[in-house]
């Protein structure tokens, strides 16, 4: 394992730099996209909430490989042509955010009806209701579980590996299939995506002790 | 007998989806060595590898050799013993009609070749052509797929493997002819020495008694 960290690194090192990109990028997007989705679920307008249901279900329901897929081999068919790196960031912000507006949705919906109707007597508006009473009560609710979907992002950015993404997984299989040292080279990997979501875990358990409100 | 085979390679190792059934060259000679070998060519079993699993699953014994289109390369033998050549084959491009690229130096004008993991091809091409973007997916039929949807200008590998693909798809061909030659052979675990050689000369005899000769223009030319 350390003759491959030896012989390769420059080449994990550079891997590592597209998984973390690929994770932040996709991570920030599906927190924006997954928050207006869940915003639009608790919608009282029908044909508003059905928006944001059909979006969750349709992500959720569909493999992360398909809509990877879908943007790094059809779309080009029609002109629009993504590389792998690219196709796989927004597959993963498409899958995640349908997660992420779920777990948002359940935070809202646990912020307890007489807060919005407190907003709603002192003359705020929908939005603003949502903005400084709502979100910011949802998302502490919600912070456990979104730390879970931040980790399984990160693990799932794997996913550009099937679609030359050059990321951490792809420089692996790469490796692997150069030495024969599958498992010397899969075990170094692994480690490194500990190494990535380990201190996510701890961060996230950290926030969640100092926002704790009981 | 466990073989590591091949699933989607045409002409060589592809699973019959209607019949449920492993079929191509390399499971004809692998059936005809079992024959020869255990006295029943039904003593043959097929499990499905790819170039990147294929040594793994016969290091650890979940498979008895590997007849997938493997070239025998010297890096190769230090994991691997290889039987002698069974078929010799060369490493081509597949282009869409009318495309500009003629030959593998063509490539050098910074176009994108799609390769597969694992295969000889990504390092043969990177010599070639040190230009070229090479991009290496998991298998041939991804590999074609980014091909027809223009995620690369050139697919390479084995003008073995290729021809298949533009026998099933018309506006494809090959171009500039075989730049390696990709000797292939069946590969056993270290120290099966006399497994080897047993093997060998069943493929010696099938050369002399013209069943090669029938598997070979069953497949390779009809």
């Amino acid at each position: 394992m350390l003759e491959i960290w030896n012989t390769y690194h420059q080449d994990i090192l550079a891997g590592l730099k597209v998984t973390l990109t690929a994770s932040i990028i996709a991570l920030i997007c599906s927190l924006i996209i997954g928050t207006v989705m869940a915003m639009l679920q608790v919608s009282t307008k029908k044909w508003v909430k059905k928006i944001g249901n059909i979006y969750v279900n349709f992500f959720r329901n569909i493999p992360l490989l398909i809509v990877v897929m879908f943007f790094f081999v059809v779309l080009p068919l029609y002109g629009i042509k993504f590389d792998g790196i690219t196709s796989g960031t927004i597959g993963l912000t498409l899958y995640t955010s349908a997660f992420i507006a779920d777990t948002v949705r359940s935070g809202i919906e646990a912020v307890s009806k007489g807060q919005r109707e407190a907003g709603m007597s002192s003359g705020l508006t929908y939005l603003q209701i949502m903005y400084y009473i709502v979100l910011p009560q949802a998302f502490k609710i919600a912070l456990p579980s979104l730390g879970n979907q931040f980790i399984n992002l990160v693990k799932n950015s794997s996913i550009l590996a099937m679609v030359t993404g050059a990321d951490l997984m792809y420089t692996g299989d790469l490796i692997a299939s150069t030495t024969f040292n599958t498992l010397g080279t899969y075990t170094l990997i692994g480690l490194i995506y500990l190494l990535m979501t380990m201190p996510l875990s701890y961060l996230m358990r950290y926030i969640e002790t100092r926002t704790a409100t009981y | 007998m466990v073989w590591g085979v091949k699933y989607d390679t045409k002409l060589f190792g592809l699973m019959n989806i209607e019949k449920r059934e492993v079929e191509g060259f390399d499971i004809d000679i692998a059936k005809e060595i079992t024959k020869r070998l255990l006295g029943d060519e039904k003593k043959a079993e097929f499990v499905e590898v790819t170039s990147k699993t294929r040594i793994p699953l016969l290091k650890n014994g979940n498979i008895d050799a590997i007849i997938a289109t493997m070239t025998i390369s010297d890096e190769r033998k230090k994991q691997v013993d290889f039987s002698d050549v069974y078929f010799d084959a060369g490493q081509s491009l597949l282009v869409k009609k009318g495309s500009d690229i003629k030959s593998v130096e063509d490539l050098n004008d910074g176009k994108t070749v799609l390769a597969v993991k694992g295969s000889t091809s990504a390092a043969n091409v990177r010599k070639k052509a040190p230009k070229a973007k090479v991009l290496e997916l998991e298998n041939y039929a991804e590999a074609f797929t980014a091909l027809q949807s223009g995620q690369g200008d050139a697919m390479t590998t084995d003008n073995s493997i290729l021809l298949g693909m533009a026998s099933e798809n018309p506006d494809y061909e090959l171009v500039g002819g075989n730049f390696t030659d990709e000797p292939y052979g069946i590969a056993f675990n270290k120290g099966q020495t006399e497994l080897v050689n047993q093997v060998n000369s069943i493929l010696s005899d099938m050369k002399k008694d013209g069943t090669y000769e029938k598997i070979y223009k069953k497949w390779i030319k009809d």
